[in-house]
C-alpha cells in the first residue's frame, strides 16, 4: 500500500481555514497551535480525514488553569488536545484559551468517542463545559461535590498531620467513628 | 454490595430514581420491562473499586454504565504543590502494577522539559526495570483473570514468579513495590552487585513458566470456551475509543510506543509486537504472554549492553541531579547544590510538554506545564485504564454477567490508574 | 498441643474457661472480608498468594460477601466517594466485627493530605489494628493479624454486653 506523504499539519491548516489559527508554537519539537474554540470540531475533522496528516487517535485532553496569570487577553483556561497518527507517528497539540467567566468549547465527542470521559472528567476537574457532549456529569468526584477541584484556586485541603506533639489537640477534634 | 433495584407499587419514587438515567440506559428500563443491577464498587471481579451499572433483559447486559472515581486521590493536584523530585514519589501510586512507568513518564516529560539529557547507562537500566515491570503486572493480570475464570492454580504460580521480581526491585530500591527508582535525570542510585545474578538465574528460568501457565490455560477447554468470541472490539473502535497497549493490539491494530516512536533507546533492541486477530478476550490474552516472552528477550539484550554502556547512572548536571555523597565533604559547590535541590528544587521554564510511553496496559502519557517556578502549573497523566474503562459499556454490549467479568479481566484495568 | 497434652494427663478432660474456648475459636477460622481499594490490595493479595501463604492462620477463606466475613481490612486508601460505601460495608457484618486498617493512607491519609482522601478510616469506621507502610510488606500484615488475634485472645465476655448495649 502506498502511503501518502506526510503535510505539514501547520501549512495545511493555515491553508485551509486560517482564519481560525490564531497562534502555532514549536517547543522541543512539539508542534503547539492555538486554534478558535468554535471552530475546533471542524479543525479535528479535517486533522483526522485529510490524507497525508490521518491524526486518528486522541491521547489526551489537558486543562490548564493559568490562575492567577492570564494569557492572550485575559483568557484564564486552555484546553489541549493531543491528537497522534498512526500512520506517521507523530504528535499534534492543539490548543484553545478560554474565559474565566464562560469556559465553553464545542464537544469533540462526534470526531473521537474517545473524548467523551476525557472531556467529562476535565468538566469535573476543572469547570470547562463542553457544548453538546451527550453525558456531561462529574465523573471522579460525587455527584453533588462543589466545585472543581483541578482548579488553581481551589485549595489543596491539607489536614494538618498527627505527631506525638500534637496528638491530643487533634484527637480532641477529630471526628472518630463509633461503633 | 449489590443492590437490585425493581419497580415497586409506589411508582413515583421509582420513577424518581430511574429519570436520573434516561438516555443513558434504553427506554425499556424507564418501564420497569429490563432490570438494573449495580454490581460494584465491592465486588470480586471488578479489580478494585469499579462500580458498573448494568441495565439486564434476563442474563443479558443491554446496557453497560461503569462508573469510576471511588479511587480518585488528587494525585494531580498534589504534586501541583510539591517540587519536580518530590512528585516521583506520588506516580508510584498511579498506576501501582506498574510504578516504574509512571515514573519513567514523570521523569521523561521533566527531562523533556529541562532539556536534559540521561546517560546510556542509565537508559538500559530503565529499560530492564520497565520490562521487568511489565513482568509484575502481567502476572498480576494473569492471576487475577484467571482466578476470576475459576482457575485458581495460576494465581498461586504467578504470585510465586512476581515475588521473584519483587525481591529484585527491593535490591534496587530498598522498595518492594513503591519504587520511585526513576528519578529525572536517571536513577536514584546504581544497581547493586547482587542485582544482576539474580536476574540473570530468573531470566533463566521463566521462560519455561510462561511456558507452564500456557500449560494450564491455553488449550484448556473450558478457558477456551470462555474467552474465545468473547468481548470483540473492532480495530476500528478501538482506535475510536482510544484503547492502546494489549487491548489494541488484540485487535490487530500495530501499535506499540517502544516501536513507533522509540525512547529510551528501545530501537537499537530486537523483539517483535505479538498481534492479536479477532480482538477477542482469548486475543488479549495470547498478546499478552507472547509479551512476556518478548520481555525476557528485551532484557537479555539490556543485560549484555549494560557491561559496555557508557555514562554513570544520571546526569552528570548538576542543576538538576544531586552530586554524588562522596563530594559533598570534599566540594564546597556540591554542599551548595544539593542544599539547593533538596530545599528548593530545580526550575523549569513556563512551557508544556506530552511525553507518551508504552506501560504494560497501554499509552501512559504524562502533560507537563511548567511555571518557571520550583513548582509544575499542571500535571496530567493520561492513563489507559481510563479509555479501556470508559469502552466497556461498549464491549460489553449483548454479553452475559458471567462474560463481563472475563472482560473486565482482559483489558486489564487498574483503579489506581483510572481515577488518579 | 503441649499443654493440651500436660493438662490432659490420662483423664482425657480439659477445663479450661468459656472465654478461652470461645476466643481460640475465633482466631482460628477469622474469614477476611474480599475487599481491596488500592496498592496495599495488591499486597494483600500476595500475603495470601504462595509465598506468605494467610492460610496458615486459618485465614485462606475470603469471603466476598460482608454478611459472611468477620474481618475487614480496609487496604488501600478511601476516598470521600467511597466512604459511604466502606461504612456500608462494615454495618452489614456480622458482630463480633473487626478491623485492620492497611497501610499509610487508611490510617492517617499517608502522603494524600488533600480534598480527595479521608484523612484515616477511623473517622468512618472503628478501627482495631493499624498496619504502618505504603504498602505493607505481607509479613507487616501477619504481624497485625496476629496482634489482632492477641487482642481477640484477651476479650471478655463483659465487655461484649456492654458493648453490644
Amino acid at each position: 500500500m502506498q502511503i501518502p506523504a506526510a503535510l505539514n499539519p501547520v501549512d495545511a491548516l493555515k491553508g485551509k481555514m486560517p482564519e481560525a489559527v490564531i497562534d502555532v508554537k514549536t517547543f522541543r519539537d512539539e508542534t503547539t497551535i492555538i486554534v478558535e474554540p468554535a471552530r475546533l470540531p471542524e479543525i479535528l475533522h479535517y486533522l483526522r480525514d485529510t490524507r497525508g496528516l490521518v491524526y486518528n487517535y486522541l491521547s489526551d485532553i489537558s486543562p490548564v488553569d493559568y490562575y492567577p496569570e492570564t494569557r492572550y487577553d485575559g483568557q484564564r483556561f486552555a484546553v489541549s488536545y493531543h491528537i497522534y497518527s498512526l500512520l506517521y507517528n507523530r504528535r499534534l497539540r492543539i490548543k484553545i484559551y478560554l474565559f474565566e467567566d464562560d469556559p465553553t468549547v464545542p464537544t469533540a465527542t462526534e470526531v473521537y468517542p474517545a473524548a467523551n470521559w476525557l472531556e467529562r472528567e476535565a468538566y469535573d476537574m476543572m469547570g470547562i463545559v463542553f457544548s453538546g457532549h451527550p453525558d456531561l456529569r462529574r465523573i471522579l468526584m460525587p455527584e453533588d461535590w462543589q466545585g472543581h477541584p483541578q482548579r488553581r484556586d481551589y485549595p489543596l485541603g491539607y489536614e494538618t498531620p498527627m505527631f506525638s506533639f500534637n496528638v491530643e489537640e487533634i484527637a480532641r477534634h477529630k471526628p472518630f467513628a463509633k461503633e | 454490595m449489590s443492590m437490585m433495584t425493581r419497580p415497586t407499587d409506589d411508582a413515583t419514587s421509582w420513577e424518581g430514581q430511574v429519570e436520573e438515567l434516561r438516555g443513558l440506559v434504553s427506554d425499556r428500563a424507564l418501564t420497569g420491562e429490563t432490570i438494573l443491577l449495580n454490581m460494584g464498587p465491592h465486588h470480586p471481579s471488578t479489580h478494585g473499586v469499579l462500580r458498573v451499572l448494568l441495565e439486564l433483559d434476563g442474563e443479558e447486559i443491554v446496557t453497560c454504565l461503569p462508573d469510576v472515581g471511588y479511587l480518585h486521590t488528587g494525585i494531580e493536584k498534589n504534586i501541583e504543590s510539591k517540587t519536580y523530585e518530590k512528585g516521583v514519589t506520588l506516580t508510584d501510586r498511579i498506576d501501582y502494577l506498574a510504578p516504574m512507568s509512571n515514573n519513567t513518564a514523570f521523569s521523561m516529560a521533566i527531562e523533556k522539559l529541562a532539556g536534559l539529557e540521561v546517560p546510556e547507562r542509565a537508559q538500559v537500566i530503565r529499560v530492564i526495570c520497565l520490562e521487568l515491570t511489565r513482568l509484575n503486572s502481567h502476572l498480576v493480570w494473569l492471576g487475577t483473570h484467571a482466578l476470576d475464570l475459576g482457575a485458581m492454580s495460576v494465581f498461586l504460580y504467578a504470585f510465586r514468579e512476581r515475588e521473584v521480581i519483587l525481591d529484585m526491585f527491593e535490591m534496587l530500591s530498598g522498595q518492594r513495590m513503591m519504587t520511585s527508582y526513576i528519578r529525572p535525570g536517571g536513577l536514584w542510585r546504581d544497581i547493586v552487585p547482587e542485582f544482576l545474578p539474580a536476574l540473570e538465574n530468573f531470566l533463566s528460568y521463566f521462560p519455561r513458566k510462561v511456558d507452564d501457565y500456557e500449560g494450564l490455560l491455553t488449550n484448556n477447554p473450558i478457558f477456551i470456551d470462555r474467552t474465545q468470541g468473547i468481548g470483540v472490539v473492532e480495530p476500528e473502535d478501538a482506535l475510536a475509543w482510544g484503547m492502546s497497549g494489549p487491548c489494541l493490539r488484540g485487535s490487530g491494530v500495530n501499535w506499540d510506543i517502544r516501536k513507533a516512536m522509540p525512547y529510551m533507546g528501545y530501537e537499537q533492541y530486537d523483539f517483535d509486537v505479538p498481534l492479536g486477530e479477532h480482538g477477542d478476550v482469548y486475543d488479549r490474552y495470547m498478546v499478552r504472554m507472547e509479551e512476556m516472552r518478548q520481555s525476557v528477550r528485551i532484557i537479555q539484550q539490556a543485560i549484555k549492553k549494560l557491561e559496555k554502556a557508557p555514562g554513570g547512572f544520571r546526569a552528570d548536571n548538576r542543576k538538576f541531579v544531586p552530586p554524588p555523597r562522596a563530594e559533598l565533604g570534599r566540594s564546597m559547590e556540591a554542599v551548595i547544590h544539593h542544599f539547593k535541590l533538596w530545599t528548593e528544587g530545580f526550575s523549569l521554564p513556563d512551557e508544556e510538554v506530552y511525553v507518551g510511553i508504552e506501560s504494560p496496559r497501554g499509552e501512559i502519557g504524562c502533560y507537563l506545564h511548567g511555571t518557571g517556578g520550583n513548582k509544575p502549573r499542571r500535571v496530567r497523566f493520561k492513563t489507559p485504564s481510563f479509555m479501556h474503562i470508559s469502552s466497556l459499556g461498549l464491549v460489553s454490549q449483548g454479553h452475559m454477567i458471567a462474560d463481563l467479568v472475563a472482560i473486565i479481566g482482559s483489558v486489564d484495568i487498574v483503579l489506581g490508574d483510572s481515577d488518579r | 498441643m503441649g499443654v493440651v497434652g500436660s493438662k490432659l494427663g490420662n483423664l482425657g478432660v480439659v477445663t479450661t474457661t468459656l472465654e478461652t474456648a470461645v476466643n481460640w475459636g475465633r482466631t482460628g477460622a477469622m474469614w477476611p472480608l474480599l475487599f481491596g481499594l488500592a496498592c496495599c490490595a495488591i499486597e494483600m493479595m500476595s500475603t495470601q498468594a504462595s509465598n506468605y501463604d494467610l492460610s496458615r492462620f486459618g485465614m485462606e477463606l475470603n469471603r466476598a460477601s460482608p454478611r459472611q466475613s468477620d474481618l475487614m481490612i480496609v487496604a488501600g486508601r478511601v476516598t470521600r466517594k467511597m466512604a459511604p460505601v466502606v461504612r456500608q460495608l462494615y454495618d452489614q457484618m456480622a458482630s463480633p466485627r473487626y478491623v485492620i486498617s492497611m497501610g499509610d493512607c487508611a490510617s492517617c491519609g499517608g502522603v494524600y493530605n488533600n480534598y480527595a482522601i479521608v484523612q484515616g478510616v477511623d473517622e468512618i469506621i472503628p478501627v482495631d489494628v493499624y498496619v504502618a507502610g505504603c504498602p505493607p510488606r505481607p509479613e507487616q500484615l501477619i504481624h497485625g493479624i496476629i496482634t489482632l488475634h492477641e487482642k481477640v485472645k484477651g476479650e471478655r465476655f463483659a465487655d461484649w454486653l456492654t458493648e453490644e448495649a
